[in-house]
């Protein structure tokens, strides 16, 4: 099973992630949205930021997750690849996440996420574990 | 659904967008508390996220709701056209030395920030005094507000309401385009469907015109993401049943309600700030390429327009005068000659509607029109209209094939990555002729002149 794979939308994109486990399905549309914006594995592990976040409800919390990792990227300048849910509950999220500052020499930026939306978001239980599916505004 | 859907099209463009759930999407829309008379589209309507792209939807102020997911993350996203004296055939060997200064100038792309750094007090005056007070800092022409909406500012706004990190996302981003579908061209105008209109514009037969195509970036990424989460508490209390979620909104006359449309109004101040600051430095690349100054060029402002946005607007309905919130995800305003929103200048013309195509075709400029006033609150199509999804486009078109392509073609392209020009790519959307003969045979606007693309910056 891939930890992640891209949804076709026509106007935006999306990802669909899959996980043993919530935390993992968390984690790996992270991963996803991050490969979205460039090629992670030109990505090096420098630099960790905790991450906390807490929403209504567990489908808010993932939306609310990403678009607070995309408020770390466009702030602080950095790109993301290493993704860690320590705590998950219905309403409230905290993680580590690592990456570096962005380098226009080394990392080539593919796209501008504007956003996380709600528009067709899903999290359910499969026969596998977890799945995930977010479009977002780009 | 409360009122019913309509879409204006013909055959073909209604299949396309019938192949999608864009139609759902404008059910969806019809079935929000306090919509009036019906939830329109535009012909170059397609998929989006909540409301569609092209949706145009007018809502009671009492009984109405207002809902960022219908303005769009990119709040104020719109379109400037910038003329000048210049005539193609005197100037077509300079324009790829004209677009690579303009993409030197004007930073473009993912993650680079502008040269205009701005401190809180700053971020404050700019949001709530819009172009006018971005002019007074040495960004432009005065004059260059009578042919922008609202003459540069959107009355309403709040500096107060800007979170922390819609400042912060806002702070290196001013003057610069963005990436995506936003784009700087150098275009010629190829044809004049209304010699009177064209005149008025200042639009001639083979003029070297430029277009910007940008909205307001993060700053207005960061209002929307923070109010559809609010809303989605606002509508579950106020016992609004929301056939999808990111139709988050709240009632009109409510906290969040007019929060959000504060906040929004600062976003609309940015965005249309953002495209005067890159027209100073359209204006510094013009000076620098043909050694003469910006006034001699004649590089005045066409207009400005907002093509994502909500307002406050008056409008016949079921012949009494109403006062709605309309919202615009997508779609332009089209007013007619004579109305009270149509700068001075443009008063007796009408004012102008720029719609822009895709890089390898073309793009219009039109005028607006009473029977929009009827038909569609005063609206009209904003664009093409997407028609592939970006991996569609991707696995269609080689980035450097379309390249070679468009230079072909006489287009000068330059891009930050060759990804986004497949994505971009003119196959990926509608047909922009076809789209504008709807809205002109429909009445929503008129052809004033079609321009082609000689030189492309994309972000």
């Amino acid at each position: 099973m891939p930890l992640f794979e891209v949804m076709e939308h026509t106007a935006d994109i999306g990802i669909r992630s899959f996980g043993a486990t919530r935390r993992e399905a968390f984690e790996n549309a992270a991963m996803g949205m991050f490969s979205l914006l460039c090629d992670i594995d030109k990505v090096e592990a420098r630099l960790t930021y905790k991450v906390e976040v807490e929403a209504d409800d567990i489908e808010t919390l993932l939306v609310e997750w990403l678009n607070e990792l995309l408020y770390l990227h466009e702030s602080e300048g950095v790109l993301l690849k290493k993704f860690i849910v320590t705590e998950l509950s219905e309403r409230r999220i905290v993680g580590r996440c690592r990456g570096e500052h962005i380098d226009h020499k080394r990392h080539k930026l593919d796209a501008d996420i504007k956003a996380a939306t709600y528009y067709m978001l899903r999290l359910q239980q499969t026969d596998r574990g977890w799945k995930a599916e977010v479009i977002f505004d780009v | 659904m409360l009122v019913p859907g309509r879409v204006f099209a013909d055959r073909d463009l209604v299949e396309i967008a019938a192949q999608e759930k864009a139609l759902e999407q404008v059910c969806n829309v019809a079935c929000l508390p306090g919509i009036v008379t019906a939830s329109l589209a535009m012909p170059d309507i397609h998929w989006g996220y909540g409301f569609a792209i092209g949706g145009v939807a007018a809502f009671g102020l009492d009984d109405g709701i207002i809902s960022p997911g219908g303005v769009g993350y990119d709040i104020a996203c719109g379109v400037r056209l910038i003329r000048s004296s210049l005539r193609i055939r005197d100037v077509r060997s300079r324009v790829p030395d004209l677009i690579r200064e303009l993409s030197r100038t004007i930073p473009a792309g993912v993650g680079r920030g502008g040269d205009v750094r701005l401190n809180h007090s700053e971020m404050d005056q700019l949001v709530a005094g819009g172009v006018p007070w971005l002019i007074t800092r040495g960004y432009g022409w005065p004059g260059d507000v009578d042919a922008i909406e609202d003459g540069g500012v959107f009355e309403g706004a709040e500096p107060a309401l800007l979170s922390t990190r819609a400042r912060e996302r806002g702070f290196s981003q001013s003057g610069t385009l963005g990436a995506g579908n936003h784009f700087i061209e150098v275009q010629r105008v190829e044809r004049i469907f209304d010699e009177d209109a064209a005149a008025a514009f200042g639009i001639f037969e083979d003029q070297l015109c430029l277009m910007v195509h940008s909205g307001s970036r993060g700053l207005g990424h960061q209002i929307c993401t923070e109010y559809v989460k609010k809303m989605a508490g606002a509508a579950a209390r106020a016992g609004i049943k929301l056939p999808d979620r990111q139709l988050a909104c709240a009632p009109i006359k409510s906290r969040e309600g007019e929060d959000y449309y504060a906040a929004m109004a600062c976003a609309v101040n940015f965005a249309r700030c953002n495209r005067q600051v890159m027209t100073h430095m359209v204006r510094q690349s013009f000076e620098y390429i043909f050694k003469s100054s910006a006034e001699n060029l004649g590089l005045d402002v066409v207009y400005d327009i907002s093509h994502n946005m909500a307002r406050f607007e008056e409008h016949e309905v079921g012949g009494e005068r109403l006062k709605l919130c309309v919202h615009r995800k997508g779609a332009t305003r089209s007013l007619p000659a004579g109305h009270p929103d149509v700068p001075d200048i443009y008063r007796a013309s009408g004012q102008p509607v720029i719609v822009p195509g895709d890089m390898g075709t073309a793009s219009y400029l039109l005028k607006g029109t009473e029977k929009a006033l009827t038909e569609s609150f005063g609206s009209t199509c904003h664009g093409a209209g997407r028609v592939l999804g970006r991996m569609a486009a991707k696995k269609l078109i080689q980035g450097h094939e379309l390249r070679t392509r468009l230079e072909g073609q006489g287009i000068t392209v330059i891009a930050g990555r060759p990804s986004t020009l497949a994505e971009e790519a003119p196959e990926a959307y509608k047909d922009i002729d076809r789209v504008v003969d709807v809205c002109h045979n429909a009445g929503l606007s008129e052809k004033v002149a079609r321009l082609t693309p000689l030189g492309v910056i994309k972000g």
